[in-house]
């Protein structure tokens, strides 16, 4: 995974809520490899009409905005399903930090894997940011990841919030395989204990 | 020791360690699909190997045919492959594999439960996000992403912060009609579809007590649609006598052992909660989604709500572009939505008592519009036509398929075309949800099947009451 140290790029506004899953990664989409990419099907049904005809009003389809890094989004973006293609999808089209009121949970827990930045932020804040956005569109934020520091578009500097864990893993392109297993012994040792206490639970070979 | 919720509980009994504000997590069950291919491609790619075989069950269902058990029907090679996948990985791993045409093959959060494999007390994780489900039977349940179903089949473990906890005490007798789908759509109109972030929900009250289990399998599916982490419903006697004698379920000395430990997991009486929310349930009538969001979620009888009245701009513009999306009027009566095609399926509302509820609706009439049946489970379905139920929605002019999630998110073909209305028994009513440019309308099955007999959005309550 790519570390997150700081970045500095054009900021998109995306004016609603509720941006879930399907819409940022659409189901028919989701069974390619990996390594195949997913940057074409980001916001797909959002920013095509049909294939290859995108829709001139998606903010992602205006000229200034296409080369965004950063989206400031609304309520509850990344809402419903599991599926951790729509963290890819937002990476593989170069966009590495969305900020928003509030995350749909899984995909809060999914975009640190994929070296995407969540942040939170009040509506009013988010609001204000998005009339800057498209007022001069753009415009650049910066996001000093190891300050905790937001460059809002007025070149005025705001603090932020990060729960420790996240930010080593993002600073340090940690991955989490790589950390757990340095705790073989103790996972060993709970293992064992939970075994001995719930004694049913295992060897449930298949009846039948 | 101070009082402890279920969720207190459950989490000290899984937590190895804490570190950077983390727990590192003993999984107790992991399920799996026909999703979980790139979980195993990471395996592969890092020499490691499938750490507990015996914790882990799968079965395909996202993109399984439901008009036979042959793949050969499956036109797109994508989802073929994720079905295939599996069965190799199975036969690589050796973990418990229920495949196509297995008669144990289903939807996996409708399997679990329906085998013994869900069990109260136990820390569940499944590459889906309705894993919520399971915690109906008092499981820690919920879903996880691609890179996390990796580190558990390698691990068994997972990292999570320590959620906040909700209790939704639901009190009273629900009137004729409402189900528990009607339930947890007026539980996610009030708190709104992030109303339970960074929580799990703990179900209690009355209502949900004197619920079946399966119907609080229904209202735990759509946790997750209130933006919660898991629900989840305390485990009592109906719990117990559901699970007795289940496949997977512990026998003898074993199933006591259980037993007492079950009864020990219930929240003190004293436990503190971080948000209590409070519902009446005889006030509630029978619910229909009108938008993009299950948030907008009405009774039968009112009308679509206007943007003028919302909150703010943002709000007003999503509520435009909702009602523009779904072709439909502000001030319209929810009635009168003449509707294109009728399914019931899905993992929130395909056991064995949807289709019971749907078939006594079904059977006092013949359906107007195109209307689909997917079981929840090879299982539901044996079940259902050992009672005739097949029988009934067919001469109903319903169709009867195979088990798979099908029409809930169309990834096996089963989809609604653009512009088409589809009442549905399933979860998410988000745009494109059922296929690009589809419009759904989420409801109970016997809504639906009344949606199909009309033809249009029909308040159950003009249908007689009772069982097929
Ligand atoms: S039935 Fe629908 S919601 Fe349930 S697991 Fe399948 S796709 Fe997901």
């Amino acid at each position: 995974m790519e570390p997150f140290t700081l970045l500095t790029g054009i900021a998109a506004p995306l004016d609603r809520p509720n941006v879930d899953t399907d819409q940022i990664a659409p189901a028919r989409f989701l069974r390619r490899p990996r390594k195949e990419g997913y940057r074409d099907i980001l916001f797909h049904d959002l920013r095509f009409s049909a294939p290859g005809e995108e829709y001139p009003d998606f903010v992602l389809n205006q000229p200034a905005f296409r080369q965004a890094s950063i989206l400031v989004a609304d309520r509850n973006f990344g809402g419903g399903s599991s599926r951790e293609q729509a963290v890819w999808s937002l990476v593989d089209y170069g966009i590495r930090c969305v900020i928003a009121e509030s995350f749909g949970d899984i995909f809060w827990e999914n975009s640190v894997k994929g070296g995407l930045l969540l942040i939170r932020q009040d509506e009013a804040t988010l609001a204000g940011w998005r009339d800057q956005l498209r007022a001069a569109p753009g415009s650049t934020m910066s996001i000093d990841l190891d300050a905790q520091t937001i460059s809002q578009p007025d070149g005025t500097s705001v603090a932020f919030e990060v729960e420790i864990a996240r930010k080593r893993r993002l600073l340090l392109g940690l991955d989490d395989i790589g950390i757990t297993l340095r705790h073989q012994d103790a996972i060993l040792t709970a293992e064992t204990a939970y075994r001995a206490r719930h004694p049913w639970l295992f060897d449930r070979a298949a009846p039948g | 020791m101070a009082p402890r919720t279920l969720l207190q509980k459950i989490w000290d009994d899984h937590q190895i360690l804490e570190e950077d504000g983390q727990s590192l997590l003993m999984v107790g069950c992991h399920l799996g699909h026909d999703g979980s291919y790139y979980g195993f491609s990471v395996l592969e790619e890092r020499g490691l190997k499938l750490r507990r075989p015996d914790q882990f069950f799968a079965t395909p269902d996202h993109g399984v045919p439901t008009r036979s058990r042959s793949l050969d029907d499956v036109t797109d090679a994508a989802q073929r492959r994720g079905v295939e996948t599996l069965e190799r990985n199975h036969a690589r791993h050796g973990f418990t594999h229920f495949g196509l045409g297995d008669v144990r093959q289903g939807i996996v959060h409708v399997v679990g439960p329906e085998q013994g494999i869900t069990q109260p007390g136990l820390l569940l994780v499944c590459g889906d996000s309705h894993t919520s489900t399971h915690g109906a039977l008092g499981a820690l349940a919920f879903g996880i992403g691609a890179s996390d179903v990796a580190h558990v089949l390698a691990t068994q473990t997972v990292w999570r912060k320590r959620p906040k906890a909700m209790r939704i005490t639901v009190d009273g007798t629900r009137p004729a009609g409402v189900t528990a789908k009607d339930v947890i759509l007026a539980i996610i109109a009030r708190i709104g579809a992030n109303g339970a972030a960074q929580h799990v929900i703990e179900y209690a009250g009355s209502t949900i007590r004197a619920m079946s289990v399966e119907e609080r399998l229904t209202v735990c599916n759509m946790s997750i649609e209130a933006g919660g982490r898991a629900g989840m419903v305390a485990p009592d006697d109906t719990t117990i006598e559901y699970l007795r004698g289940r496949p997977f379920a512990p026998q003898g000395a074993d199933w006591d052992a259980a037993v007492a430990h079950w009864r020990n997991l219930p929240s003190d009486p004293d436990a503190v909660f971080d948000t209590e929310v409070e519902l009446d349930a005889t006030a509630m009538e029978p619910m229909v989604t009108w938008g993009n969001s299950p948030e907008n979620a009405v009774p039968v009888s009112a009308r679509i709500p206007s943007p003028q009245d919302a909150a703010s701009t943002v709000q007003r513009d999503t509520m435009r572009e909702a009602l523009d999306y779904m072709g439909l009027a502000a001030g319209q009566a929810v009635r009168d939505i003449a509707i294109d095609q009728v399914f019931i399926g899905s993992c929130t509302n395909a056991r064995l008592s949807d289709l019971r509820e749907a078939a006594a609706i079904a059977r006092q009439g013949r359906a107007m519009v195109p209307a689909m049946v997917s079981p929840g489970s090879s299982m539901v379905k044996q079940q259902a036509e050992a009672e005739g139920l097949d029988r009934i929605f067919r001469e109903a002019g319903f169709e009867w398929r195979e088990s798979g999630c099908s029409m809930c998110v169309g990834m096996n073909g089963d989809l609604v075309a653009a512009g088409k209305r589809c009442a549905s028994t399933s979860n998410r009513n988000f745009r494109g949800r059922q296929g690009k440019d589809s419009r759904t309308h989420l409801m109970s099955p016997a809504m639906a099947a009344a949606a199909a007999l009309r033809g249009r959005i029909t308040d159950v309550r003009e249908f007689a009451q009772g069982a097929a």
